[in-house]
């Protein structure tokens, strides 16, 4: 096997590892976005927090980043639901979401971004559990454990979502109010109420993709911005609302952004998801695997 | 008043400032006074797509960034004098606007956001890359020696920042004046119904968003002189973002005014501030301002000013208002 084909199908299997990652950190806009049409531009912003909060855990008292990211995800229900609640209030009963929900949303990003700041300063902070170091190499290929894990982690995520949505009554509540509000209310339900307990679930996925960022990489606080352009895209290029979707748009660009690192330099990578969103928008807006 | 009128009362305001300049002897007001005549320039433009017409641009810094880019390195390269570059600056960034608003814009309005977002990102990555202005290293700029008339080169940035903040503001007020900005109140208020009664949409649209990011690009050709020396990371920081979206929604949007309110009070604000205490926190206060400001106060200064004149608030803008003046009166 020649050197550059190996080095493509290396950065063709980094770029799917580092996909299903993306793919937890783009679920959560897939929810809230897709499904309840809130555009929560502070989602990148949650998942640094929930980075953070990974990271103070772990240096203090050496839990594990994954068990952390799990056991966050309960603080960060409820702190989507009392999110949904200010947003509704202020907002969607006013018929104001558009712009003044986008101001404050990203009100929200600059808070918690400059807050983190002021805490944690500009450094980058990491982690340290056993699986970090080590890694699997099977001939070109090299398979690090700490893509691995948060690979695998992402996929039983978004299949546990994806279950909740298809089987459970309050899964497919949440469909039906991104379909049909009133048939949802004829049907005894609140809307409010549903959209509650989905924006929950939207920010608590913030802090399992946050415990897996800090695996991946190290953090620092204003990281979360480079994300919001690659989740958008994955977004609408898997089409908003739909998971497997979302799963397959995050592999695609996992790879492009993987093989264009390899290729001509990771300084290039972030432009990927952006020509990717464009391309999206201007050809097909309601994505690859979204109802037209 | 009349846009004559107006015109000439605004280049008064203007020719006041920089005959006040003349007289402080301590450089750094002239210094602190800019920053605030620029984000008098960001915010008015920023107004006049995401108040007049609704729709939010969260890439100021992108369109700073290319105006002051460009200048930068056709200084390098030609050595023209500022107001060239200024003038380019604009036609460089009205391009790009028109091309993101031709791209996005016809999708629904949050498309157009996050593309916005996106944009900085991207534009960060090209800079970062471009040798020729330093890449990530940064660039020191040599600022020319024609001063004309002016003692410091300071006062004379100070003066082309003045102009530019007059010609802001005069553009802002004649749009909201004019058929065009009607056009652009109706598409605010109602999209259909505006297609519908024959308001060319999109065309207003694009023409708005090219405005708007030419007013952008304007405000960041000077900046490298002002600086001397530029870098990617704090070119592209995100409070000149969160500073033009929170100055208009601050002072209000419907109108010039409120943009130039927000930007005064917010831009002085952060210039004590940045002296008293840090920068990081003036903008966490720049930040909770901004949440606060939409959640409690949708209308802004402006709109706080109206509702205390005693008129009855008015339900479309201002539904909570009107609700709880509806309310109170109930009850009496």
């Amino acid at each position: 096997m020649g050197q550059v084909a190996g080095l493509l199908l290396d950065s063709i299997v980094s770029g799917i590892l580092v996909g299903g990652f993306y793919a937890a950190m783009a679920v959560g806009i897939s929810i809230a976005f897709g499904m309840l049409g809130i555009s929560n531009i502070a989602h990148p912003a949650l998942i640094l927090l929930g980075s953070f909060i990974v990271y103070v855990l772990n240096s203090k008292f050496g839990w594990d980043p994954i068990l952390v990211g799990v056991l966050a995800t309960v603080p960060f229900y409820f702190l989507g639901t009392l999110l949904y609640g200010a947003y509704e209030f202020a907002f969607e009963r006013r018929g104001t979401q558009l712009i003044r929900g986008l101001a404050f949303f990203f009100g929200l990003l600059f808070i918690t971004e400059v807050g983190l700041q002021l805490i944690f300063g500009v450094d980058y902070r990491l982690v340290e559990a056993p699986y970090i170091g080590p890694s699997y190499n099977f001939g070109p290929i090299s398979l690090p454990v700490r893509m691995l894990i948060p690979f695998l982690a992402s996929v039983l995520l978004l299949i546990g979502l994806q279950i909740f949505f298809t089987r459970t009554f309050t899964g497919r509540a949440i469909m039906a109010v991104a379909q049909d509000k009133f048939a949802l209310q004829l049907m005894g339900a609140s809307p409010v109420r549903v959209k509650r307990i989905a924006f929950g679930l939207s920010t608590a996925t913030a802090a399992m993709a946050g415990a897996f960022l800090i695996i991946l990489q190290p953090v620092e606080p204003s990281m979360g911005r480079d994300y919001i352009g690659r989740i958008f895209a994955i977004c609408v290029l898997g089409g908003v609302g739909s998971l497997p979707g979302t799963f397959i748009a995050a592999v695609i660009v996992g790879v492009a952004e993987s093989i264009t690192a390899t290729f001509y330099g990771p300084s290039w990578s972030p432009a990927i998801a952006f020509g990717f969103l464009l391309i999206a928008l201007v050809v097909r807006p309601a994505g690859l695997f979204g109802r037209a | 008043m009349s846009n004559g009128r107006f015109i000439a009362l605004a280049c008064l305001v203007g020719i006041a400032l920089v005959a006040g300049s003349m007289f402080v002897t301590n450089e750094y007001y002239v210094f602190a006074a800019y920053f605030v005549l620029q984000y008098v320039v960001l915010a008015t433009a920023w107004n006049i797509l995401g108040g007049y017409v609704g729709y939010v641009n969260f890439g100021t810094t992108a369109f700073l960034a290319i105006g002051l880019y460009s200048a930068a390195a056709l200084n390098k390269w030609l050595d023209l004098p500022i107001p060239v570059l200024i003038l380019i600056a604009g036609v460089l960034c009205g391009g790009v606007g028109l091309a993101m608003g031709y791209l996005t814009i016809r999708l629904r309005g949050v498309y157009f956001t996050i593309a916005t977002l996106a944009l900085s990102v991207v534009v960060q990555t090209f800079i970062t890359n471009w040798d020729y202005v330093g890449g990530s290293r940064g660039i020191y700029i040599m600022r020319p020696s024609e001063v004309l008339v002016f003692g410091s080169y300071v006062a004379y940035l100070f003066f082309l920042m003045t102009v530019l903040a007059v010609a802001a503001v005069v553009t802002a007020r004649v749009i909201e004046r004019s058929t065009f900005g009607f056009g652009l109140a109706a598409i605010r208020d109602d999209e259909i119904a505006a297609a519908a009664s024959g308001v060319p949409v999109l065309r207003l649209k694009l023409v708005a968003a090219a405005v708007s990011g030419a007013l952008m690009g304007m405000a960041g050709a000077p900046l490298p002189f002002y600086l001397t020396y530029v870098e990617p990371t704090s070119s592209f920081s995100l409070a000149y973002t969160v500073n033009s979206v929170a100055m208009p929604l601050v002072g209000g949007t419907t109108s010039w005014l409120g943009p130039v309110i927000g930007a005064v009070l917010l831009g002085t604000m952060q210039q004590a501030m940045t002296v008293l205490i840090s920068s990081s926190v003036n903008l966490l206060v720049v930040g909770v301002l901004l949440v606060i400001f939409v959640i409690a106060a949708p209308n802004g200064i402006l709109g706080l000013i109206r509702s205390m004149g005693g008129k009855k608030p008015d339900p479309e803008t201002n539904p909570l208002a009107a609700m709880l003046a509806a309310e109170k009166r109930s009850s009496q």
